[in-house]
């Protein structure tokens, strides 16, 4: 690990999603874990190719919106049969029926902030720069180039071997980035 | 793109087998033949029962044949992919309309049995019922149920029978021309399906009025449209039908609208309780006094925590929407759950003491719903069960969730 600090990993550029994926199973098939790929559209089968797991996004959401129900509940109950207790047209100081609409949206409010906030943590954003810019051929990733990059922080890594070992996957450009 | 996952995948086969139709149509027709017997039987012992029963089964059936329409145009709107491997399903479902309307013949020759404002007496000396008379009458009625059902007749045989011809034309206007008729079809299906409900569940309780009654039904019948058709999917792919071509993903989305529908009717049954709770005007609270009341409000409870609450958690999860052992639970939960809403509708109406379910209830529900499976079933022989002319067929084959 420590003498390749200053890398980020070897990126590997492929013409078609289909070298790519035939890339990433072979990469994974050689040991290597620590991927990532970057393409101009969403390619189906990837995620299962590069072994992705399944986000843990939707238990922060679930997370956001218990959160966003039970403030609602309380907020309601305690300030109006407990902390300023008045009777309004007859009805009880709480009660579901009223309260409902207050503990739907806070719950809906909650679990979108989980979800836009909880994203943005997971993906590590905001940032203001990632080494796979400091690729020279970055720019083709959002036109028509398929890129695959194994990262230095692989237990498999070695700039050279990597290097090698991408080669023989029929990328046409090879370059190792600086982190 | 990346077509090689997909070549070694092998080909369905888009005709049901001569021997699986002939032993399913066996079955319907038995289940026909002792369905109306039953029923028949039922309306010459006992014709009070008789017609309150028949409604909650006339109405269920309706639901879902609207839903399959709306459904239907929805795709046809949005241009959707996913959907294509499946639409000849759904328009076999919507084709029900004219079979519904054989089926209403009951409800109209028991309209004195099941609407009060039918009887000029009552409806001359109550002041409320006086003034809703122009709409309440047998001839409006009459000529607004002959509307609906040549309105849902017509888009449902249009669509339909242009789907049909593409099978083997591959014309790419009949899809435009499909596209052309969703939008006015989506405006009138729901407008008409709204008075539909107003006519023929909400009027039973001729005082009582809730302006979202419509969407309420709307809600719920394409809610079991949706169970239905995937519980129909889950059956042929267990005899090998289709069970390449409706995949996990197909299933997946179908759970989503399951899941979608669910928490739509929640808000909707919702919005007509909290205001009418709220205002709590003796005009608009008759309808929940009865339902709140004895062991109709059990059912009320039922309906909150099984055709809500219950639901909701069977498939809030990703993996419950893509494990078909739960979707094929699911289903038979969700059609189970709409029966007992049109129920909760239709019934305290008839018996305001308190829950009292009848055998003709069973029957007249198996009467309808083998009629509906009948025409449906003869359906499937006349064309491929799959919209095979569709440009977007192949794309929707290979539909999958990102």
């Amino acid at each position: 690990m420590a003498e390749h600090s200053s890398i980020h990993g070897v990126v590997a550029d492929f013409d078609s999603p289909d070298t790519l994926l035939d890339a990433v199973r072979a990469a994974r098939a050689k040991g290597y874990t620590k991927m990532e790929a970057y393409t101009p559209f969403p390619i189906h089968g990837i995620d299962e190719a590069m072994g992705a797991k399944q986000s843990i996004l939707g238990y922060i959401v679930l997370c956001g919106s218990a959160t966003g129900l039970t403030t609602a509940i309380l907020l309601q109950w305690w300030t109006g049969s407990i902390a300023y207790p008045l009777v309004i047209s007859g009805k009880p100081l709480f009660a579901f029926e009223f309260g409902f609409p207050i503990m739907f949206e806070l719950t809906v409010l909650l679990s979108a902030f989980a979800a836009v906030f909880g994203m943005l943590g997971l993906n590590g954003l905001p940032r203001l720069n990632h080494p796979i810019f400091n690729y020279s051929g970055v720019a083709g990733s959002s036109d028509d180039r398929f890129l695959l990059v194994i990262e230095a922080s692989d237990k498999k890594f070695d700039a050279n071997e990597t290097k090698d070992f991408l080669a023989t996957l029929g990328a046409e450009k090879l370059e190792v980035i600086e982190a | 793109m990346s077509k090689h996952h997909h070549h070694d995948v092998p080909k369905d086969s888009y005709e049901i087998p001569t021997s699986t139709w002939e032993k399913g149509r066996n079955i319907i027709v038995a289940v026909f033949i002792l369905g109306w017997v039953a029923a028949l039987a039922g309306y010459s012992l006992d014709h009070k029962q008789f017609f309150p029963s028949y409604l909650v089964a006339f109405f269920f059936g309706a639901g879902i044949a609207i839903g399959a329409a709306l459904f239907t145009m929805i795709q046809h709107l949005t241009g959707s992919a996913w959907s294509v491997p499946l639409r000849r399903l759904m328009e076999n479902i919507m084709m029900s309309m004219p079979i519904l309307a054989l089926l209403f013949l009951p409800v109209a020759f028991g309209l004195h049995e099941l609407y009060e404002w039918s009887h000029p007496g009552i409806m001359k000396t109550d002041a409320l019922l006086a003034k809703k008379e122009a709409y309440l009458n047998p001839t409006a009625f009459y000529i607004r149920a002959v509307v609906y059902f040549v309105i849902w007749s017509f888009w449902a045989w249009r669509l339909s029978s242009w789907s049909r011809a593409q099978d083997t034309s591959k014309d790419l206007n009949l899809t435009f021309k499909s596209e052309r008729i969703s939008a006015p079809g989506m405006l009138l299906f729901f407008l008409s399906a709204s008075l539909a409900s107003v006519d023929w569940v909400m009027s039973l309780q001729p005082h009582w009025y809730s302006t979202i009654f419509g969407v309420y039904c709307l809600a719920g019948g394409m809610w079991a449209f949706f169970a239905i058709l995937t519980f129909t999917l889950l059956r042929f792919r267990a005899n090998g039908i289709l069970a390449n071509s409706v995949t996990v993903e197909h299933y997946h989305d179908m759970g989503k609208w399951m899941f979608a529908l669910t928490v739509f009717w929640a808000y909707i049954a919702f919005s007509q309780y909290m205001l009418i709770w709220y205002a709590n005007l003796p005009e608009e609270t008759s309808f929940f006094m009865v339902r709140r009341s004895g062991t109709w409000e059990t059912v009320s409870g039922i309906l909150l925590f099984g055709h809500f609450a219950a639901t909701f958690l069977f498939l809030l999860a990703r993996a419950s929407k893509r494990n078909l052992n739960v979707l094929r639970f699911v289903t038979v939960w969700i059609l189970c759950m709409h029966y007992i809403d049109v129920y909760w509708l239709v019934m305290p109406n008839f018996s305001k003491a308190g829950v009292a379910p009848h055998w003709m209830d069973a029957a007249c529900f198996v009467a309808v719903m083998s009629t509906l499976a009948l025409g449906f079933w003869w359906r499937l022989k006349s064309a491929p069960i799959v919209a095979v002319g569709d440009p977007r067929l192949e794309k929707g084959l290979e539909f999958q969730n990102v």
